[in-house]
C-alpha cells in the first residue's frame, strides 16, 4: 500500500492554471476539467495521491469517487510515485517487429530494474507501454514529456547514462532521420518553394 | 504517383515553420472570410461532392456526417469535437499535422465548425502527445492573436472559440462516444447508438465527431474545389491520405499519397521495399491493428482505399501499413495485439472484459504451442461469441486479428503444438 499524505494543496500558480483550465468549459460543465486538473496535481507531485482527488472532488463539485474513478481508469496517472524519469517503452507491434525486445532488455540492464520498478536512487521508474503513435519511427520509448525514436540498446543505453550523468539528450529520431521521413531523404515534397523560402 | 503540388500536407516532415507566418506560406489561412461567406449550405455541399470519406477508420462520409446536423441552432448549442486521440497501433499520422501543419487543423475546425453550426470546438487529444499538443495550443494561441478565431473569427461575423483537451491514456476514447464522456470528465465508456452524437452528443447536445485528417483537409478542398479533390483516387475513394508504413520495411515513413496507390507500389516506392525484398513478405497488415491481416498474395495487386481493401475481407482504417517478412513469429505477433486488446478493454461489456482476457491467455499458449489442435476450434468459437456482441467495436477488433491468424496461419499454430507434444513425448 502507498503511503497517503492527509492533505493536498495546488501551488498558487497551479491554482491559477487550474482556473482557466475550467474556464475552458461552459458553466455548470466543470467537470470536464477533472482530467487535465489530475495532470495539473500530477505535475506538482510526481503523482496523484487520494488527498489530490478530494481536493480536485471538491474544486469541481464531484463525488470523490467519481473523481477516484477517473483517475484509475486512465493510465497516465501515477497512483503511487515515481521516478525523476519515468522511461515507458512501448513493445506493441510495430515496436516489436522492429526489435523492442532489444530496447527492453537494454533499458533493463542499463537501470538495473525490471518493469514497474524504481531505481533505488529514485531516479528512473521503468515501464512496458502500448503503443505511443510513433509507429514509423519504432522502437521508441517515452521519457517525460519526450519521444525517443529509431532506437537500438546501443542508443537506448547511451539516452539512460546521460540522463544519469544529469545531461538532456535530444529527443527524436536517434538515427538521423528527419522527423518520419523516409531514412536517407523524403521521396516527396522535394519540388515545392514557398513564398518565405524564395525570399 | 501524387504530385506533389496536390499534396495537402506540404510541412508532413516538419522541414518548415510550423507557426502562422509559415502556415500562410504554405497557403493556409488565405481567404477563409469569403470561404465562409459562401454559407454553410454550400460548403457541406462542396465537401459532400469532394467525396471525403472520414479518415478516422470508418470511412462514413465527412459532409454527409455534418447534414446530419439540426439546420437551425435550439436551445441546445452545437459542438464541434476532433478526435486526436490516435492510438491505434501502427497509425501515427495525425501527430505529424498537429506538430508539423496545426494551422490546417486550426483553420479546418473553423469551417467545420461554421457548417455544422457551432460556436465551440474542442480537440481532443492523446495525453502522450505532450509536444505536439503544445504546438496545437500555441497555434491556436496564434489565430486567436491574429483574429482568425475568436469573436468574428476571420471577420466572418460567426464567432468560434477552439480548445484543446487532453486524454490520459485509454485507447478506448478514440470511440467517439467513449471520447464524449472523457470530455465530459467521465471515465471513457462508450454510449449505446442511437442516439448518435449529431443527436444527443457532448453535453447531451448535438455533436459532430470527426477525425484530425479529415478537418485538416478541408481548407484545401474549399479552395481547391470539390473537382480537384474528387478527381484524385478512384470514385467513392477519393482524395489524397497520409500513409503510415512500419514494420519490416526498408525504410518505415509516413508519406501523403493518392488514394488507392496500390499497396506493393506505396512500400516500394516510399518505404523502400519490404526488407530482404518482395518474396521475403509475410504479410500486411493494411490499416492498423484492428483490421484483418493480408497475405502475400492478396499484397501483390491489391490498392490501398476503403472498397478495394473491404473486397478482400480487410479494410483501410487508419491507413496504418504494418508490413511483417517471413521472419515474423506472426503467432507471437498476434498475441501481443491479444494482450493490448485485453489492457484497453474498458469493462462496461462482460464478452470484451472477459473475453479479451480469455483470448490473450489462449494466444499465449498458442504462441509456445502449449495447446491442444481441437482448442484452435475453441478459440476460434469463442472469438466469434466476442464479435458483434458488445456495444463498441473493440470487441471486434479484439476478435479479427485471431480470426485472421486462423483462417491464413492454422498450420503455424498446428506445427508448434505437435512440436510441443513431441518434444514432451
Amino acid at each position: 500500500m502507498t503511503e497517503q499524505p492527509t492533505s493536498f494543496a495546488f501551488s498558487p500558480e497551479n491554482l491559477e492554471k487550474a482556473k482557466k483550465v475550467i474556464a475552458k468549459y461552459p458553466a455548470g460543465r466543470q467537470q470536464s476539467a477533472v482530467m487535465p486538473l489530475l495532470d495539473i496535481a500530477q505535475r506538482q507531485d510526481g503523482w496523484v495521491s487520494v488527498a489530490a482527488m478530494e481536493e480536485i472532488a471538491r474544486m469541481l463539485d464531484m463525488a470523490p469517487i467519481r473523481v477516484q474513478e477517473v483517475a484509475t481508469f486512465y493510465t497516465m496517472y501515477n497512483l503511487k510515485p515515481v521516478g525523476t524519469f519515468h522511461v515507458q517503452v512501448c513493445t506493441n507491434i510495430c515496436c516489436l517487429l522492429r526489435g523492442s525486445d532489444d530496447v527492453a532488455a537494454a533499458a533493463k540492464q542499463a537501470l538495473g530494474v525490471e518493469w514497474g520498478q524504481t531505481t533505488g536512487d529514485g531516479l528512473f521508474t521503468l515501464s512496458e507501454v502500448e503503443c505511443l503513435g510513433a509507429c514509423t519511427n519504432a522502437p521508441m520509448m517515452q521519457i517525460n514529456d519526450d519521444y525517443y525514436e529509431d532506437l537500438s540498446a546501443e542508443s537506448t543505453q547511451a539516452i539512460l547514462e546521460a540522463l544519469k550523468r544529469g545531461e538532456t539528450p535530444k529527443p527524436g529520431p536517434q538515427n538521423g532521420r528527419q522527423f518520419s521521413a523516409p531514412e536517407g531523404g523524403p521521396t516527396t515534397l522535394k519540388e515545392l518553394a514557398f513564398q518565405t523560402e524564395k525570399g | 504517383m501524387l504530385r506533389d503540388q496536390d499534396r495537402i500536407f506540404t510541412n508532413l516532415y516538419g522541414l518548415h515553420d510550423w507557426g502562422l507566418k509559415g502556415a500562410r506560406a504554405r497557403g493556409d489561412w488565405d481567404g477563409t472570410k469569403e470561404i465562409l461567406a459562401r454559407g454553410r449550405d454550400a460548403i457541406i455541399d462542396e465537401v459532400k461532392n469532394s467525396g471525403l470519406r472520414g479518415r478516422g477508420g470508418a470511412g462514413f462520409g465527412t459532409g454527409m456526417k455534418w447534414s446530419f446536423m439540426p439546420k437551425t441552432e435550439g436551445p441546445r448549442p452545437h459542438y464541434l469535437v476532433i478526435n486526436a486521440d490516435e492510438g491505434e497501433p501502427g497509425t501515427c499520422k495525425d501527430r505529424e499535422i498537429m506538430r508539423f501543419d496545426p494551422h490546417k487543423l486550426v483553420e479546418g475546425a473553423l469551417i467545420a465548425g461554421f457548417a455544422v453550426g457551432a460556436h465551440a470546438g474542442y480537440i481532443y487529444i492523446r495525453g502522450e502527445f505532450v509536444r505536439e499538443a503544445e504546438h496545437l495550443q500555441a497555434a491556436i494561441d496564434q489565430a486567436y492573436d491574429a483574429g482568425l478565431i475568436g469573436k468574428n473569427a476571420s471577420g466572418s461575423g460567426w464567432d468560434f472559440d477552439l480548445y484543446v483537451h487532453r486524454g490520459a491514456g485509454a485507447y478506448i476514447c478514440g470511440e467517439e462516444s467513449a471520447l464524449i464522456e472523457s470530455l465530459e470528465g467521465k471515465k471513457g465508456q462508450p454510449r449505446l447508438k442511437p442516439p448518435f452524437p449529431a443527436g444527443v452528443g457532448l453535453y447531451g447536445c448535438p455533436t459532430t465527431v470527426n477525425n484530425v485528417e479529415s478537418i485538416a483537409v478541408v481548407p484545401a478542398i474549399m479552395r481547391r474545389g470539390a473537382t480537384w479533390f474528387a478527381g484524385l483516387g478512384r470514385p467513392k475513394n477519393t482524395g489524397t491520405k497520409v500513409f503510415c508504413i512500419s514494420g519490416h520495411v526498408n525504410k518505415p515513413c509516413n508519406v501523403e499519397e493518392e488514394m488507392g496507390i496500390p499497396l506493393k507500389e506505396l512500400i516500394e516506392k516510399h518505404a523502400g521495399g519490404v526488407r530482404g525484398g518482395w518474396d521475403n513478405l509475410l504479410g500486411v497488415i493494411p490499416g492498423g491493428s484492428s483490421v484483418p491481416v493480408l497475405t502475400r498474395e492478396v499484397c501483390d495487386n491489391v490498392l490501398m482505399d476503403f472498397d478495394s481493401l473491404r473486397e478482400v475481407g480487410s479494410g483501410l482504417g487508419t491507413a496504418a501499413v504494418i508490413v511483417m517478412d517471413k521472419s515474423t513469429d506472426i503467432v507471437r505477433a498476434i498475441a501481443r495485439l491479444s494482450r493490448f486488446y485485453m489492457h484497453e478493454s474498458c469493462g462496461q461489456c462482460t464478452p470484451c472484459r472477459e473475453g479479451t482476457g480469455w483470448m490473450m491467455r489462449m494466444m499465449n499458449r498458442m504462441v509456445t504451442g502449449d495447446a491442444t489442435v481441437d482448442e484452435i476450434d475453441l478459440l476460434f468459437n469463442v472469438t466469434k461469441q466476442v464479435e458483434g456482441h458488445t456495444i463498441c467495436a473493440l470487441g471486434d477488433a479484439a476478435a479479427w486479428p485471431i480470426q485472421g491468424l486462423i483462417k491464413n496461419f492454422r498450420h503455424e499454430i498446428e506445427r508448434r503444438i505437435l512440436a510441443r507434444s513431441k518434444s514432451a513425448a
